[in-house]
C-alpha cells in the first residue's frame, strides 16, 4: 500500500508515512502551490456539485423511484470533493532539477511527469475568473507530445510570470531539436 | 544487411572520434579523413542554387486543368455537329441551344464569349503558373504562389521531417511528380506540384543532401564558403569524379538525353520499378509478395469484426427483420470492399528501403508514391502481431513521426511494414534505427562480453513468453492483466526504452531515448492496492502508445529516474537534426552535454534497485 514517489530520490525503506509526497518539504526542493487555490479548486468543485445534482432533478419531479437515492449520492459526492480539495491542492507540486522539471498531482490517480526543459515548444500563462480574481494564475508546459499536458495551477501571478522567464531561459540553454 | 550498418546512425552514446563525416553516396568508402578533394557529393541540379524556378510547363493542366479540357471537349463536340451540319447539311435537332442561337444570327457573339472565357482561363492558369515559384537555399526552401493572394512559405531545411514524391497516374503520363518537403506541425508542408518526374528524383537528393549537413561540414573542414554550387572546384570535382550514384541514376540518363523519343521515354518511366535498383543495396529492401498482402489482410481483425457483424445481421434478419438485412448489408459491404481494396491497393508493390538519406518506403501501382525519412525523424517505433497473424509468424511495424508527408492518409504514412516475417523486421528494424543494429554495452556500463544489439533484444522480447531482458510485471499484476502479465515488462539500452506488452495481440514498442518528449508515471487506487505503477514514454501523436500499464512500483520509480536522467543526456549528444555532420562535434549551445552523468538532484540512495 506505499505510495508513489517517482520524482523523489527513492527512499531507502519503503515507509508509506515517510514519503515526501504527503507533505512537501522545503528541503527536498518540491514546489506547492499557493494554498489560495484551495478557493478555485473550492468553486469548480461547487459548481459541477451543483451541476451534478441538478441532472438529478428531473428524476425526482418525474417521481421515478431512484430520483431521491440518485440526488444523494450527488450531494454526498459534492461535499466529499470539496472536503478533499485542501488536500488536493496540497497534492500538487512541482520540482525543478537540472535538466528537467518533474510534476506531480493526485490523490487518488496520483501522476507524475517529467519533462527535459530542451523539449519545450511553449509555455501558456492561463487565469481563469476566479483565480485572476485571487491573484493566481496556470502554467502550462507544451511539448511536441500532446499527451504531455503539464500544466501548473495556483501559481500567484508574479511567480507564474518568473518561473515562465526561468524556463525559458532553461530551454533556451539547453536547446534540442524535435 | 551492410547498407544500415555502414551508414552514419544517430550519435546516442558513442561519440567516434576522427571518423570522416561518411558522406551518405555509396561512394564514402574511398574517401577518407581530411581529404577534400576526393568525390564528395555536391548538388546535382540547378535547383538548388539559391534562385527562384518555376514549376513544370504542364502544371496547371494536372492541378486543375483537367476542367479545362472538359469544357475545350464540350464546345468542341457541340461545334463538331455545326460543322457536320454545315458541311453535309443534317437534318436539325430541336432543343439545342447552339442551333437557336444559330437561328437567330448570335453564332459569332456565343463564340466571342467562349473565346473570352477560354482566353481567360489559359491567361489565368499562365499567370498562376508564372507566379507559383520555389527556391532551395543552404538553409531554407520556399514556396512563392497565388494571383491576388499572395502566400510565401518557407522551411528551414533542418526541420524537415520527410521528403515524398507522388506521382498520380495522370501525371506519369506527363512525366510529372510532387514532391512534397514536410516539416513538423499540421499541414505543415512545402509542395512543389508538379515537377518534372527525374527532376523531382534529382532535387529530393539535393535537399536531403543539403538538409544533412554534409556540405556545412565540409566547407567548415576547408574554409571555403558554403555556396557550393558557384564554387568552381567542387563542381569540377563533382564532374571529373562521377560517382556511382549520380551516373546511374535516372537524372543523369533522362536530363541530359532528351531525345530518343518521347513516348518511348514515357513508355520507360511507366514500367520502370518503383523502386530504382541503383538508389539501395538489394540486401536492404524488403517486399512483399502480393499473395501475403492478401491473406494477411483476410486475417486482418477487421475481418473478425466483419463476420461477427455479418453473422449478427443475419441471425436478426432470420428472426423477422427483415428491413435491417436490407438496410445494413448493402452499404456495409460497399464500405467492407472499399476497405479491402484501399488497403490492397496501398500496399502493392509495397518497398522499404535503406537509400543514404534514410528510410525510403515507396508504393503504389497506377498513382505512385515514395517517402524518405532521414535519420533521427523517427519518434516511435511499434512491432506488433495480431492473434490470426500468429500461426504464420507475421509482424506489423508503425511509427511515429512529427509531419507526415505525401498524399497517404495516416495510416500509410505511419505503416512501415504493413505485413512481414521475423526476418523483414530484423531488417525494417535496422533500416529505421540503424544504431539499434550496433552491438549495445549494458546499461551499466561494464564490459560487453557478449555484445547484444538493441535489435537482438527487440526481435527475442518480440516471441519470448517473459523475460528476455525486459523486467516484467510482478506475479501479483495478474488481477489487471490476467494473461499477459508475464509479458508486460520494459527494458533500456543505450539508445532506446523498449516496452513490450500484450499477450493476445503482442506489442512491442521502441522509443529512441533523443526522441523522447516527456515521462509519465501514475498510481491509480487499484495499481495503489497492488503496489504497481503505469509508466508511460510521450512522444509525437501516432498510432504508437509506448506505455507499460503495470510493473512493479520500486523498480518502475528507479527505471523512471534512470529514464529521466538518460533521455536529458540522449538528447543533448543527437546531432541527427543534421544528420551528416561529424557526430563528435557538440552542438555550440549545450551546458548539459558534459559528461554523461545523471542529473545532480536526485543522487539515488543505496537502496536503489537499479
Amino acid at each position: 500500500m506505499s505510495r508513489l514517489t517517482a520524482g523523489d530520490p527513492v527512499p531507502p525503506d519503503p515507509d508509506p508515512a515517510a514519503s515526501p509526497l504527503d507533505t512537501p518539504g522545503e528541503d527536498d526542493g518540491w514546489r506547492g502551490v499557493s494554498p489560495k487555490f484551495v478557493g478555485v479548486e473550492l468553486v469548480s468543485s461547487l459548481i459541477g456539485g451543483l451541476v451534478l445534482c441538478a441532472i438529478t432533478v428531473p428524476f425526482i419531479l418525474l417521481r421515478t423511484w431512484f430520483g431521491w437515492p440518485a440526488l444523494a449520492v450527488a450531494v454526498v459526492i459534492t461535499i466529499v470533493t470539496l472536503a478533499l480539495a485542501p488536500r488536493r491542492v496540497r497534492a500538487i507540486g512541482y520540482r525543478l532539477r537540472a535538466d528537467d522539471l518533474v510534476f506531480r498531482r493526485g490523490i487518488m490517480f496520483h501522476r507524475v511527469v517529467s519533462v527535459p526543459y530542451g523539449r519545450m515548444q511553449l509555455i501558456d500563462i492561463n487565469r481563469g475568473p476566479v483565480a485572476r480574481a485571487l491573484g493566481l494564475a496556470e502554467l502550462k508546459f507544451v511539448t511536441a507530445a500532446a499527451a504531455t499536458g503539464v500544466a501548473i495551477p495556483g501559481l500567484v501571478a508574479a511567480d507564474a510570470d518568473a518561473l515562465r522567464d526561468r524556463l525559458v531561459e532553461l530551454a533556451e540553454s539547453r536547446r534540442v531539436g524535435l | 544487411m551492410t547498407a544500415p550498418d555502414a551508414r552514419p546512425s544517430d550519435p546516442s552514446d558513442d561519440p567516434t572520434p576522427p571518423t570522416p563525416p561518411t558522406p551518405p553516396v555509396p561512394a564514402a568508402a574511398e574517401s577518407e579523413p581530411a581529404a577534400p578533394p576526393a568525390p564528395a557529393p555536391t548538388p546535382t541540379t540547378e535547383l538548388t542554387d539559391g534562385e527562384w524556378h518555376r514549376l513544370h510547363p504542364a502544371t496547371p493542366l494536372l492541378r486543375g486543368g483537367i476542367v479545362l479540357i472538359a469544357i475545350l471537349g464540350f464546345v468542341l463536340a457541340n461545334f463538331r455537329e455545326r460543322l457536320v451540319d454545315w458541311v453535309f447539311g443534317a437534318p436539325e435537332l430541336p432543343g439545342d441551344p447552339l442551333q437557336t442561337a444559330y437561328e437567330r444570327g448570335q453564332i459569332g457573339w456565343i463564340s466571342l464569349i467562349v473565346v473570352a472565357a477560354l482566353v481567360v482561363g489559359v491567361v489565368s492558369f499562365y499567370v498562376s503558373w508564372r507566379l507559383h515559384t520555389f527556391r532551395v537555399g543552404d538553409d531554407v526552401v520556399e514556396v512563392r504562389s497565388g494571383v491576388l493572394f499572395r502566400t510565401h512559405r518557407r522551411a528551414r531545411l533542418d526541420r524537415i521531417q520527410g521528403v515524398s514524391i507522388s506521382r498520380p497516374f495522370f501525371a506519369r503520363l506527363f512525366g510529372a511528380a510532387r514532391l512534397e518537403v514536410s516539416v513538423a506541425g499540421q499541414d505543415a508542408k512545402v509542395q512543389l506540384a508538379y515537377l518534372g518526374s527525374a527532376q523531382a528524383d534529382a532535387l529530393r537528393r539535393d535537399v536531403l543532401l543539403l538538409a544533412s549537413g554534409a556540405q556545412l561540414a565540409r566547407a567548415q573542414e576547408t574554409g571555403a564558403p558554403i555556396a557550393l554550387p558557384l564554387d568552381p572546384a567542387a563542381v569540377a570535382a563533382a564532374q571529373a569524379a562521377p560517382a556511382p550514384e549520380t551516373a546511374t541514376a535516372p537524372a543523369g540518363a533522362s536530363d541530359h538525353h532528351p531525345h530518343p523519343g518521347l513516348v518511348n521515354q514515357r513508355m520507360r518511366e511507366l514500367l520502370a520499378p518503383e523502386l530504382d535498383p541503383a538508389l539501395a543495396a538489394p540486401s536492404s529492401v524488403v517486399k512483399i509478395p502480393p499473395g501475403r498482402l492478401i491473406l494477411s489482410l483476410v486475417l486482418s481483425g477487421f475481418t473478425v469484426v466483419l463476420l461477427i457483424v455479418a453473422v449478427f445481421i443475419v441471425v436478426s434478419s432470420m428472426m423477422g427483420r427483415r428491413e435491417l438485412f436490407v438496410i445494413l448489408i448493402v452499404p456495409g459491404l460497399a464500405a467492407a470492399i472499399g476497405y479491402y481494396f484501399n488497403r490492397f491497393t496501398k500496399s502493392l508493390r509495397y518497398s522499404i528501403a535503406g537509400t543514404p538519406d534514410g528510410v525510403r518506403v515507396g508504393f503504389g501501382l497506377l498513382s505512385t508514391s515514395n517517402d524518405t525519412l532521414p535519420p533521427g525523424r523517427i519518434h516511435a517505433i511499434e512491432v506488433s502481431q495480431p492473434l490470426l497473424w500468429r500461426p504464420a509468424g507475421w509482424w506489423m511495424i508503425r511509427i511515429n513521426r512529427a509531419g507526415a508527408a505525401g498524399e497517404g492518409s495516416a495510416q500509410t504514412s505511419t505503416t512501415m511494414l504493413p505485413v512481414g516475417t521475423l526476418d523483414d523486421v530484423r531488417t525494417v528494424l535496422g533500416l529505421l534505427l540503424p544504431s539499434l543494429a550496433k552491438p549495445a554495452a549494458p546499461a551499466t556500463g561494464e564490459a560487453p562480453a557478449d555484445p547484444v544489439s538493441t535489435r537482438d533484444i527487440v526481435l527475442a522480447g518480440l516471441t519470448a513468453r517473459a523475460g528476455e531482458g525486459f523486467t516484467d510485471a510482478p506475479r501479483r499484476a495478474w488481477p489487471i492483466r490476467p494473461f499477459s502479465w508475464r509479458r508486460t515488462g520494459f527494458a533500456v539500452t543505450d539508445d532506446a526504452i523498449l516496452l513490450r506488452s500484450g499477450f493476445v495481440w503482442r506489442h512491442l514498442s521502441v522509443v529512441p531515448l533523443a526522441r523522447v518528449q516527456s515521462l509519465r508515471i501514475t498510481q491509480g487506487p487499484l495499481l495503489r492496492m497492488l503496489d504497481l505503477v503505469d509508466l508511460a514514454v510521450q512522444t509525437v501523436a501516432g498510432p504508437v502508445r509506448a506505455r507499460v500499464p503495470a510493473a512493479d512500483r520500486v523498480a518502475g520509480t528507479a527505471a523512471f529516474e534512470l529514464w529521466a536522467s538518460r533521455v536529458v543526456d540522449a538528447a543533448s549528444t543527437d546531432t541527427s537534426h543534421r544528420w551528416a555532420t561529424p557526430s563528435a562535434q557538440p552542438t555550440p549551445p549545450t551546458p548539459t552535454a558534459q559528461p554523461t552523468q545523471a542529473p545532480p538532484a536526485p543522487p539515488t540512495p543505496e537502496g536503489d534497485p537499479r
